[in-house]
């Protein structure tokens, strides 16, 4: 026998299980297999285990399942301890070890303690009302405050399980396995529909444990078993334990967290700690059940004070008897059937019940009962030493070592209300019951507040039959079912004197509570964020229900008229591993490589982030310096010849007789006179006239094109085409395919390119008169498949060379040798983007950043006055004219061989550090080899009528100014010879 | 989790989906190849604009993203979620 | 009345006697029939005007109306962040207004709303990043704003709980920062409004649901509520989230669309996370409450919702993109998430400014921006009711921009309010 202390002989699910030790705070114990933490700690004794929020008062296990408010705990894990984790829910292994949290040194004994003792000092609230002089000290205060407040201690290690995550889809889902929800399942599985059945405990039918009416004339436990063992060999169900379901969303979305394992994994074993299900069910079964409530007196956060059920459980579940001398403190007919097995198993048990009378089972199996009593008072800081009874002969004081409280019932209601359901207060009753429920949504059981076995059967029958379209069985029968009688009207809470907790976790007491309310926070919500209350790892599951009592008492109203605060997902804290399973950043956002991704490794390419691709900044060759190397290539490019990877170019097929007149419509310029063979390049404006995209279009065909998009624009310009060819021009015949990731392009660039193409043309006419400038063509390259486009981005002689993709690193390697006669090597994104600024080339981002219009870049002469266009409206509003628009400008310093300095704006030479004076903003920013001086463009208020101005480029941060000159935004070549020789 | 019927591929989850506003906004003139009529130049900015925005019924676009790539036009409760009919843009489909 | 000044001495008394004397910080009175000035919307826009509007306009004849309780809405669901660091001049500029009030906010309605200037760090994880980053805090030194840039080194000792592996999917280059910047406590400035406003003469009368206008010629004269009528001279909006559905009953519509935005907090921890911290990129902000939760919030759900409840993909999105930052935080649990409805405008700047219906006023379109500029928007909004025009700081957040196309676009993301 193990946890020797309080353990049971042959009672429990698992009498005589092996041995397990544990260790708590340092100390050895010793459990049992299937003991929860909390049971072995219960069963060893072990009375504190936590310290509380605020007060740091000692705390102990008040409750059996995740609506555990106090006793969380440090659990150790290889890389840590994980905080904050409920004692209750944690199943026991060989070598666990879990600490004690908040609390230094130790939970038995806590320096921060003088807390309680000064509460007097921390009224609900104080801080709203102090720590506010000197202005500023707040941060000083809130320093010391944080320290204070938290729980326990992230791990600095990372952590290291496995978590993982699936999908699943099923016709029912059934969330919870007791009686409701082993009757839905059953009713289902066998009408046929797929069946989902889950529970968070290791065993389902718990809530039938220690029931004594017959089901189908067995006994309720037989009854359960022989239903587990038929769902379990249903090929049609799947039963998923130790599963909690934690959210529930729109159209049959749930979420389903999996405890897969407890114990830290061996070697080599590759299963996951937690797996998170995401599910589609047709239909959703509520079969939660209902959280037992604490009662409200002096000191009931106590170690040793739990609810009534939770202390019948330990015994029912796990063997143990959490006391020998036992008070029960009920309003009801269920605190005496707790009452009733703890006697049975030989403790000595009192049972005091508010009501004047009721069920005498408690009677029956040997406990004391006093009717029209309650308990007042507790003693004992460390653990329960003896309970304060009111009686109808007096007060006295009782000696005991546990105190379970019966405070009636609370339907789990969480998951019902998840998508908006609003939970309705049922006064017969004294319980929040669901309300209106969507459809494909049902409450079933004791979560629907039904306690009478029959109904809760027959509920979850029903429930389960509507799920599927097959067979039909008959509901479960059951005799010899105990009638409930009703509670007791509640006590005045505001009667409960000393600290009577309604909030264990956050140290929410009634006087909290109605000093909330004397202050005037009168809403329930209100009152929540003031004092706190619900507002701990446990949401609320244990107080919720007396925080509203308390609330409509000091409000002075009905309970009805006070309602709930809301019920958010997830029912339980949930690990954030399994939220983030398969969702890591590198997965989210997958790095795009081009097909010569390895041949730019091999040459040496510092790589550079550029939207989602990885590309080539530039190839270092020895020791160059950065800018050496880009210096180098853009010189390569202008004297001689170099090739670039822009695979990364957006590529969209074109087909269908309409392509023009839709070309004419997304684009400003004209494309009537578009010959086969030919590219043309355009911007695209988004409806409200700003520059949305740009590119060359070719046209390969008579009725073929392709258009070409920015790297970062290809998706959303792919998208915005089908959405205007879709929605509003259907009687268009163009159809789209986005190719982009079908073709491999490189660029061959420089005064040389020719001579390099020529030698891998197979014979394609590459002459200027054969192929003229903004002239395609297919054939082959190097034997590959190909397109060619002549068009250029750097002004010089260039070509794009597109092939299939999976030829990609063929065609580089083709080029390269090709151009070694020229000593030829490729250059990177860097030097590309040299060569268009000494071009004065504007980049969708920088230059034309969402606020600017075609006239605003440069571009008015590429809106046709002929045609409509996409966003020609919008270029007359009186805005789009006004003269101080930001406008594009090139930028040179004075002197030329100052820099100009990075994120630079432009001020006025005699006002520069005017607050407000920026006149306009540095886009781009380079050095020109070919200029021998840095080179920017610039967007400028009214820039266009300030060529020749003198400003200052002033980077504050930095703290650098330089002088410089407003000059015409191109730099080199402005009549494009160069690109068309 | 919404759960969009696609006239094409079927119900499927609207993390696949991109979604395009309110599909009932009409641009004031007809888009045409001569576009010169005189243009209500407040009309259009309204256009661009101003919404119903209501809380309720609302008629909108979404786009497949990750599946067939169509746009549908969708009647959705924007307090509710409740799906109410789905169509392709384009005309054809529908249910 | 009773002195019900909040400090020290307050509490040491309020100890003795078992703080049985404190009066209510807000009184609860019934609507008169008519008063100068109607805000309706009892968040904390419309308190902040309202308490401006007695404090610095002599306006005290003034009602809020809550159709729920004070602080409901987006007050009370938000993530708490307060910054000024806007590129737009008038947005910068406005913005800074409601930061500088920030900064003596708990002194003046001698409640403390907990204004922690703790920073806000936003990632740069490449060089093109920290480049455009800085360029836009350069624009804020130039507008006299705080903004200063920190190497990969400053970041690691400020939120050392970072990913600073270099193969991270985004590694940490860099950062800016804005060390004025913080959070607040965000109830705190709905019932510090509140009280110090009731303090003033404003009466706040929560549980009144307005359901129309009386309009006469085209100026309003008062509204139709869930508590009766209430005749007025001027009514100002301060609904965002419900902008649409309060316009429309005076017959206007707003280039807002309403979308959910959610947020989600960890279980308690110790503090381990002393600034807040922003990637563009994984599109995440991250901060720690003084409870100890680990604050988390991410991009809208991505369409029209009045909700008021997120979908699962933004957790998803949210916690996998925090976890990616912080990896630490995979061993924590996420205890509760929850949703807000934004009014997202269609240049992603707010509208407070005067209404084509005379004398009627609107506070809205605040897209992510309303906590942040509680104290700057009641500020402003006051004055534009009490003057019946706007200040110099919100003459541009006009709705006739909509027209003109002098749009404030931070992003220049166009007409598509999802992505601003």
């Amino acid at each position: 026998m193990t946890g020797s202390a309080r353990r049971i002989e042959g009672a429990g699910l698992h009498p005589g299980a092996d041995e397990v030790r544990f260790q708590f705070d340092g100390r050895a114990y010793r459990g049992q297999a299937g003991d929860s933490l909390a049971s072995a700690l219960i069963a060893n004794n072990v009375r504190v285990v936590a310290r509380s929020f605020k007060y740091h008062r000692p705390r102990g296990i008040t409750g059996i399942g995740p609506e555990e408010a106090t006793g969380l705990l440090a659990i150790e894990r290889a890389t840590g301890d994980e905080p904050n984790t409920r004692a209750t829910t944690v199943e026991l292994y060989e070598g666990l070890s879990a600490r004690g949290q908040n609390a230094w040194p130790s939970v038995n004994f806590d320096l921060s303690a003088w807390l309680n003792l000064a509460s007097p000092l921390f009224p609900v609230g104080f801080y709203y009302k102090t720590f506010m002089a000197p202005a500023g000290a707040w941060m000083f205060y809130e320093h010391l405050i944080r320290r204070v407040a938290g729980l326990g201690t992230v791990p600095e290690a990372v952590d290291t399980e496995h978590y993982t995550s699936t999908h699943a889809h099923t016709d029912v889902l059934i969330a919870g396995g007791g009686a409701a929800g082993l009757s839905a399942a059953l009713a289902a599985g066998r009408s046929g529909a797929r069946v989902i059945l889950v529970d968070e405990n290791p065993w389902l039918g718990l809530g039938l444990l220690g029931e004594d009416a017959r089901i189908d004339g067995e006994r309720a436990s037989d009854w359960a078993a022989n239903a587990i063992a038929a769902l379990s060999v249903m090929d049609n169900v799947r039963i998923l334990t130790r599963t909690t379901v934690a959210g529930r969303y729109e159209h049959g979305f749930v979420i389903l967290c999996e405890k897969v394992r407890e114990a830290p994994a061996g070697r080599d074993d590759p299963s996951p700690r937690w797996r998170l299900w995401k599910v589609r069910a047709g239909r959703v079964v509520l079969a939660t059940g209902a959280i037992e409530r604490p009662l409200v007196f002096a000191n009931n956060d106590r170690p040793g004070v739990m609810t009534a059920s939770a202390a019948a459980g330990y015994l029912l579940r796990h063997g143990v008897l959490p006391g020998s001398r036992i008070v029960v403190a009920t309003e009801n007919d269920s605190g005496h059937a707790a009452g009733a097995h703890l006697a049975q198993a030989g403790a000595q048990v009192t049972v005091l019940d508010r009501r004047d009378t009721g069920t005498a089972i408690a009677a029956e199996a040997g406990a004391t009962v006093e009717w029209s009593s309650g308990v007042l008072d507790i003693k004992g800081a460390r653990g329960v030493r003896a309970a304060r009874a009111a009686t109808p002969k007096g007060e006295r004081w009782l000696d005991c070592d546990l105190v379970a409280m019966a405070g009636g019932w609370s339907p789990a209601l969480h998951l019902y209300a998840h998508t908006g359901g609003k939970p309705v207060w049922d006064e017969a009753r004294g319980m929040f019951v669901p309300g209106v429920s969507e459809d494909g949504v049902i409450c079933v059981g004791a979560s629907n507040g039904s306690f009478d076995l029959a109904d809760v059967l027959r509920q979850g029958h029903e429930a389960g039959l509507a799920g599927g379209s097959g067979a039909t069985s008959p509901a479960p029968n059951v005799e010899g079912a105990r009638s409930e009688k009703a509670s007791a009207a509640f006590a005045n809470l505001s009667d409960a004197g000393g600290k009577a907790f309604v909030d264990l976790q956050g140290d929410v007491t009634v006087a909290d509570l109605s000093l909330a309310v004397r202050e005037g926070y009168r809403s329930i919500e209100h009152v929540k964020r003031y004092t706190t209350l619900g507002m701990g790892t446990d949401q609320g599951k244990l107080g919720n229900v007396n925080g509203v009592r308390a609330i409509a008492e000091a409000r002075g109203e009905d309970v009805s008229a006070i309602g709930t605060t809301r019920f958010r997902p997830p029912y339980v804290p949930l690990p954030m591993g399994a939220v983030a399973a398969h969702q890591s950043p590198d997965l989210r956002h997958p790095m795009r490589r081009t097909a010569a991704h390895d041949l730019h490794e091999e040459a040496g390419c510092v790589w550079l982030h550029a939207g989602a691709w990885l590309r080539p900044q530039f190839y270092r060759q020895g020791t160059e310096t950065d800018l050496e190397a880009v210096n180098r290539e853009v010189m390569a490019v202008r004297e001689n010849v170099s090739i670039v990877d822009v695979s990364t170019l957006g590529k969209i097929e074109m087909a269908g007789p309409d392509c023009i007149e839709f070309l004419n419509r997304i684009y400003t310029n004209g494309w009537s006179t578009l010959k086969i063979g030919m590219g043309r390049y355009g911007i695209m404006l988004r409806e409200d006239g700003m520059v949305f995209d740009d590119g060359v279009t070719m046209r390969l065909a008579e009725d073929h094109y392709v258009m070409s998009t920015t790297s970062g624009g290809a998706g959303a310009v792919y998208e915005w085409m089908t959405r205007l060819l879709e929605t509003r021009w259907s009687d268009l015949r163009v159809v789209l395919t986005p190719v982009t990731e079908q073709w491999f392009a490189a660029a061959l660039a420089g005064p040389k390119a020719r001579d390099v193409l020529a030698r891998v043309c197979d014979g394609l006419d590459v002459s200027n008169e054969g192929l003229p400038f903004m002239a395609g063509r297919v054939g082959t390259i190097a034997g590959i498949p190909a397109r060619i486009f002549r068009i250029s981005f750097s002004g010089e002689l260039s070509y794009e060379i597109n092939v299939p993709a999976d030829r990609g690193a063929e065609l580089w390697q083709a080029l390269l040798e090709a151009g070694a006669p020229e000593n030829m090597e490729p250059y990177g994104l860097e030097s590309m983007g040299v060569l268009r600024l000494e071009k004065g080339h504007f980049v969708i981002g920088r230059e034309a950043e969402g606020r600017t219009n075609p006239d605003d870049i440069g571009l008015g002469r590429m809106v046709s006055s002929k045609k409509w266009f996409i966003g020609k409206e919008a270029l007359g509003l009186p805005e789009m004219t006004v003269p101080n628009r930001r406008q594009l400008v090139g930028v040179v310093p004075v002197d030329p061989s100052q820099r100009i300095p990075y994120s630079a704006h432009l001020v006025l030479p005699d006002r520069p550090d005017e607050i407000g004076g920026a006149q306009g903003w540095i886009a781009s920013l380079a050095y020109s080899p070919t200029l021998g001086h840095d080179i920017a463009l610039a967007l400028l208020e009214g820039g266009h009528d300030r060529i020749g101005e003198a400003l200052i480029a002033s980077a504050p941060i930095a703290g650098k100014k330089t002088p410089v000159t407003v000059v015409a935004p191109h730099f080199y070549d402005h009549e494009g010879s160069r690109q068309i020789g | 989790m919404l759960l969009i019927p696609c006239p094409v591929c079927g119900e499927r989850p609207e993390d696949e989906f991109g979604f395009g506003g309110d599909a009932t906004v009409q641009p004031p003139v007809t888009d045409s190849a001569s576009g010169q009529a005189e243009v209500d130049i407040d009309g259009f900015a309204d256009y661009l604009y101003l919404r119903e925005n209501p809380k309720g019924r609302h008629t909108e676009l979404w786009v497949h993203r990750y599946g067939c790539r169509r746009w549908l036009v969708v009647e959705r409760d924007t307090v509710t979620h409740e799906l109410y009919s789905s169509r392709l843009a384009a005309g054809e489909g529908g249910e | 009345m009773v002195d019900a000044r909040y400090s020290i001495a307050a509490l040491v008394r309020g100890a003795i006697t078992g703080h049985r004397s404190w009066p209510e910080a807000w009184r609860k009175p019934a609507p008169k029939p008519r008063y100068d000035v109607v805000i309706i919307g009892g968040g904390g826009h419309g308190l902040a005007t309202a308490y401006y509007l007695a404090k610095l306009h002599g306006v005290t004849n003034v009602a809020v109306l809550e159709k729920g309780w004070i602080g409901g809405g987006n007050t009370g669901r938000n993530t708490t962040i307060v910054r000024s660091n806007y590129f737009l001049r008038d947005n910068a500029f406005f913005y800074e207004h409601a930061l500088k009030l920030w900064e003596g906010l708990s002194q003046d309605l001698n409640f403390n709303v907990m204004f922690s200037p703790r920073g806000n760090i936003i990632l740069a994880h490449d060089f093109g990043q920290a480049e455009g980053m800085t360029m836009r805090y350069n624009a804020l030194r130039l507008n006299g704003i705080d903004g200063v840039r920190l190497s990969r080194e400053e970041v690691q000792r400020r939120a050392p709980a970072l990913d600073f592996s270099p193969n991270a999917r985004f590694p940490i280059f860099g950062a800016v920062d804005q060390p004025r910047s913080g959070v607040a406590r965000h109830d705190a400035v709905a019932w510090g409004y509140a009280r110090a406003a009731d303090r003033l003469g404003v009466d706040i009368i929560e549980n009144c649901e307005v359901t129309g206008f009386d309009i006469k010629d085209g100026a309003v004269t008062g509204v139709q509520t869930s508590r009766g009528d209430i005749a007025t001279g001027k009514v100002g909006i301060a609904v965002a989230g419900h902008s649409s559905e309060v316009a429309r009953m005076a017959g206007l519509r707003l280039p807002i669309e309403t979308h959910l935005l959610q947020a989600m907090v960890s279980e308690p921890v110790k503090p381990f996370l002393d600034t807040v911290v922003i990637s563009p990129s994984l599109h995440v902000y991250v901060s720690q409450t003084d409870k100890g939760e680990v604050l988390m919030g991410g991009a809208l759900d991505g369409y029209n919702s009045y909700s008021q409840r997120g979908t699962w993909p933004t957790v998803e999105d949210v916690v996998s993109s925090a976890v990616g930052m912080i990896p630490r935080l995979k061993s924590l649990r996420l205890m509760r998430t929850w949703g807000g409805v934004m009014d997202m405008s269609m240049d992603g700047s707010p509208i407070i400014a005067k209404t084509p219906v005379e004398r009627l006023y609107l506070n809205g379109g605040w897209c992510y921006g309303g906590f942040k500029a509680t104290p700057g928007s009641g500020w402003v909004f006051a004055h534009t009711i009490a003057n019946d025009a706007p200040h110099s700081l919100n003459e541009a957040f006009s709705l006739e921009r909509f027209r003109s196309g002098r749009l404030l676009s931070e992003r220049g993301a166009g007409n598509y309010p999802h992505y601003h």
